[in-house]
């Protein structure tokens, strides 16, 4: 019996070892407390981050003289979402560092290496970002500070991650004390696609239309309001887009044409505890279900039960003390695009060999219903009366059809200085794309996103 | 090129440590002598092989000529260890005999490996050992009265224990041990195992009363809660454990068994609330990133040591095992895994086992009382020890300081062990003397029988004496009496 109770003790050790091997090892082990991870580029030569057709994005050339120089052939392109590994390492350089420097290289090819001594050459990552894209979203952006994600709703996929001001990964090193340096306000390292707050202006109107209808299931098609292009509620004044006068409004319109005072009554009749946690289902004041290695800024949304009257209105439509990333915002009109659930965004396609074998496939991943699909099919047509009928007939277009939201954020007083945000997706029925894009300093209205969101569209289909 | 005579030593010694392992495991399945010597002989093919696998990857690295003579004095080592030891005792048990060489092998490699220096002084030191614990069986063979001394065992091992306080050196924030003549450190608490071990067999030898239950237990527990009080934590949890199966073998009671097991469990959570050494280590086990530069260091190093070597290992001198605090004592595992292999470490997990269960057996096998419980006591103070620590070192358990026998760096935990292994050796001696002897008497009596027929037949007169049996005093005898 004792034999018995002792193998069992044993056996459970080993157990737990092999699931320790298996399955938790290669996580614990990547960390910046492991000496050993240094070391492996004195064996390895550093693989390449590839595009989603095998575009190069990243890679270590030697010269004659055994000096290994990392090229990163697309420039500031993909500089904060491919990141770079000679000043620290940052974005996919961090996020694939263990892969990057292990080889899979065929047993008989490592032997042979090891003969001629010559350093094994590492894994290569494929990612899922097409430069073509990445390059209209850059385009887009122009001159403005901002950030673009573009990201495919039915796998989670990101397409093309943007963020300017940027910088050469290929010059970090050299131009890092420029870069840190104090007199230097652009902040060009911070990759504000996942790490940029911003109030999302008009575009949360989608969450404060969801909660109403939640709230009234039966009856909100009936919802009906006047528009007098402003209203007062306590001493202050909310007024629309530049002293719109709606009309009569349903909710449907409400959202089309971005009607302030419309939602800010709204805001006044909603159950602020429920629609807390409406917020925080879709993932505000939560962690986003992102690649562990992706660095990101949580979202965050304070409204609730103690909330005075100004707060509730200005929180109903996008102002207020909510915040948001451009990828999460992203991610929100993704669960819209795709029948109410949110595939998590990832960036890693695969890890191969150096020979081409697939070493390891990362599958897309459901991260939940967030709403139910008639929800969903209701906020896609809104979404689609923006366009056609609302506040962007600029996205009209005989060949796909758009459904968005535009925003303006204030982010003070002065209503002059906004940023403009566009979310959305095409085409409105089977969606391919999706698209987050924001313009610091971009003015009211959104009228230079959706010019920017249109070239990406335009650019897109017709590829 | 010499990465790939790394890559393929590797390769080579985990396929003979597999080898190994899979006859320990044929020995204890089979019946037969013929049987059994063949797979001691398949075991000490692998050992040798191994050994010379090992130290000719490190002569490639090193390429130092002092490691070719190195290693020739640890073959002469093992050649004259497993020689004398079968010469003197001639029914000693090959299988704990190869095991143990085979543990001190890698062991030898390991410690090579992580430093030439004090590898050889740990040689000496275990060549030392295993001369002095040569001994150890004859003792135990010869002197049958060492269950009268219950009462020296327990002063003994008590004022070892307390004098650690008056002359200790504090070594990872415990009082482990004092260091005689400035030469090398003893460490009372890897010895006193062995007389606790002894004590509570002689108390129950005589006893099993309540009252004498009572006692032993408030002596042992006095054991323990002086180890407690000098931190270590590890050497006490074994102590325990130890108590707890010897009490419960001797008296067959649950009623024992899950008091004590009760009684620990409040005792552990007591120290939990009051010892900020005890709640270090559980927190640190819960989650060693809390603090990863700090308490969590040790344990961190040694999970990314295991990963990095994965189950086919680096390699050795290709990995970092110098980077785990402590690697050659207490978290030698680690190292073994990261540039042996995940592989070979569950290998020397289940010869570990094997050892184990050797010592389970031939505790079953013993007849009276005080030797069951001294085979039974070392088995069980041997297998918590080697499941505290490597269950410490990949953080199954919480980490609680204790060497793996055979296989650390350290003098005292060795002679310890090559003393408990002696004892286990006497004692499976001492049983094959009986079978023999039992043998002996009965071909005597068919041969009596034969004779007396014939006489009968005969029609002589007069009937055979079947003779006096010299009785000795010896508790085995006894117990063999009675179940006759």
């Amino acid at each position: 019996m004792a034999s018995v109770f002792f193998t069992l003790m044993f056996l459970s050790v080993i157990g737990y070892f092999c699931w320790y091997l298996v399955v938790k090892s290669e996580d614990t082990i990547d960390s910046s407390y492991n000496a050993r991870l240094d070391t492996f580029s004195t064996r390895v030569v550093r693989g390449e981050i590839r595009g989603k057709n095998g575009e190069v994005l990243a890679r270590t050339v030697e010269d004659g003289e055994g000096n290994e120089t990392r090229e990163y052939p697309y420039s500031n392109l993909f500089a904060h979402v491919a990141g770079y590994s000679d000043a620290g390492t940052t974005g996919l350089e961090a996020a694939a560092n263990q892969y990057l420097l292990s080889t899979h290289l065929s047993l008989l090819e490592q032997v042979d290496n090891e003969m001629k001594e010559v350093k094994n050459p590492g894994d290569n990552v494929v990612t899922t970002l097409d430069p073509y894209l990445q390059q209209l979203a850059y385009d887009a952006l122009g001159d403005y500070n901002g950030a673009c994600v573009i990201m495919e709703p039915g796998t989670g996929k990101i397409l093309a991650m943007v963020s300017r001001p940027d910088f050469d990964p290929n010059t970090v090193a050299a131009d890092w004390e420029y870069l840190i340096s104090e007199e230097n306000e652009e902040a060009n390292l911070l990759n504000r696609a996942t790490q940029g707050l911003y109030p999302p202006g008009s575009t949360f109107k989608l969450l404060t239309t969801l909660e109403y209808i939640r709230e009234n299931p039966e009856n909100w098609g009936n919802y009906q309001y006047e528009c007098e292009g402003s209203m007062k509620y306590g001493d202050s004044v909310m007024s629309c887009y530049e002293g719109h006068v709606h009309g009569v409004l349903d909710l449907r319109l409400s959202l089309a044409n971005s009607c302030n005072t419309s939602f800010a009554t709204i805001g006044g009749t909603l159950d602020l505890d429920k629609f807390h946690s409406l917020c925080e289902s879709f993932l505000f004041n939560q962690a986003l279900p992102l690649p562990e290695a992706m660095e990101y800024r949580q979202s965050s949304f304070v409204l609730d039960g103690n909330s005075g009257l100004s707060e509730r209105v200005q929180t109903a439509i996008g102002q207020g003390r909510t915040m948001i990333s451009p990828l999460h915002n992203a991610m929100i009109v993704s669960a819209i695009a795709n029948g109410g659930t949110l595939m998590s965004p990832y960036v890693m396609e695969r890890v191969e060999s150096a020979d081409g074998k697939v070493v390891k496939q990362f599958m897309p991943e459901s991260a939940g219903k967030l709403l139910s699909a008639s929800e969903a099919e209701t906020l896609t047509d809104f979404m689609v009366a923006v366009v056609n009928e609302g506040t962007s007939p600029s996205l009209q277009s005989d060949s796909y059809q758009v459904a968005g939201k535009t925003g303006s954020a204030e982010f003070n007083s002065n209503k002059e200085d906004s940023h403009a945000w566009f979310v959305g997706f095409a085409p409105a029925k089977n969606p391919e794309i999706v698209v987050s894009i924001i313009y610091e300093n971009g003015g009211t209205g959104g009228s230079v996103a959706t010019k920017g969101a249109k070239k990406i569209f335009e650019g897109y289909f017709s590829r | 090129m010499t990465n790939i005579g790394i890559q393929a030593a590797k390769y080579i010694m985990l396929v003979l440590i597999l080898l190994y392992t899979l006859s320990t495991y044929h020995y204890l399945r089979m019946k037969t002598h013929k049987g059994r010597n063949q797979a001691c002989g398949m075991q000490l093919f692998c050992m040798f092989a191994l050994h010379l696998t090992g130290y000719l990857a490190i002569i490639l690295y090193t390429g130092e000529t002092a490691m070719v003579y190195f290693y020739l004095v640890q073959v002469v080592f093992f050649i004259l260890y497993l020689v004398l030891f079968r010469v003197f005792y001639k029914k000693a048990s090959r299988l704990l005999l190869n095991n143990t060489c085979m543990l001190l092998s890698i062991s030898f490699i390991m410690l090579t490996r992580l430093g030439a220096e004090r590898a050889v002084r740990h040689f000496i030191i275990t060549a030392v050992a295993a001369a002095i614990a040569m001994v150890a069986p004859l003792i135990v063979r010869r002197m049958r009265y060492l269950w009268r001394f219950g009462w020296i065992y327990a002063a003994i091992g008590i004022v070892a224990l307390m004098a650690i306080f008056a002359f200790s050196t504090v070594k990872h924030g415990a009082y482990l041990s004092f260091d005689i003549g400035g030469l090398f450190s003893l460490q009372p608490s890897e010895f006193v195992k062995i007389t606790f071990v002894f004590f509570v067999a002689s108390m129950f030898q005589t006893s099993l009363s309540f009252k004498r239950v009572f006692v032993t237990t408030a002596v042992a527990a006095l054991h323990v809660l002086i180890l407690v009080a000098s931190k270590d934590l590890g050497a006490a949890l074994i102590y325990f454990i130890a108590y707890l199966l010897m009490l419960f073998v001797a008296t067959r009671s649950y009623f024992y068994l899950i008091g004590g097991a009760a009684a620990g469990s409040i005792a552990a959570v007591l120290a939990y609330r009051v010892f900020g050494h005890v709640k270090v280590r559980v927190q640190v086990w819960q989650d060693p990133w809390l603090d990863a530069t700090g308490d969590g260091w040790q344990i961190l190093q040694a999970l990314f040591a295991i990963g990095s070597g994965g189950f086919l290992g680096t390699g050795l001198y290709q990995g970092m095992p110098e980077k785990i605090p402590v690697v050659r004592s207490d978290f030698i595992f680690a190292g073994i895994s990261e540039e042996m292999g995940g592989i070979f470490a569950i290998a020397l997990l289940l010869i570990c086992l094997s050892c184990l269960l050797q010592f389970l057996w031939i505790s079953t096998w013993m007849d009276g009382m005080f030797y069951k419980i001294i085979a039974f006591g070392l088995a069980a103070v041997y297998g918590a020890q080697v499941f505290l620590n490597i269950g410490g070192v990949i953080k199954f358990i919480p980490s609680t300081g204790i060497t793996l026998p055979f296989v650390s760096h350290g003098g005292s935990s060795i002679l310890s062990t090559f003393i408990m292994f002696g004892i286990i050796q006497g004692l499976y001696i001492l049983k094959q003397d009986e079978v023999d002897r039992i043998e002996q008497e009965e071909k005597l009596e068919r041969r009596r029988q034969a004779l007396h027929a014939k006489r009968y037949e005969a029609g002589a007169a007069g009937v055979g004496n079947p003779g006096e049996r010299t009785r000795r005093d010896s508790p085995g005898r006894r117990a063999y009496q009675k179940s006759k």
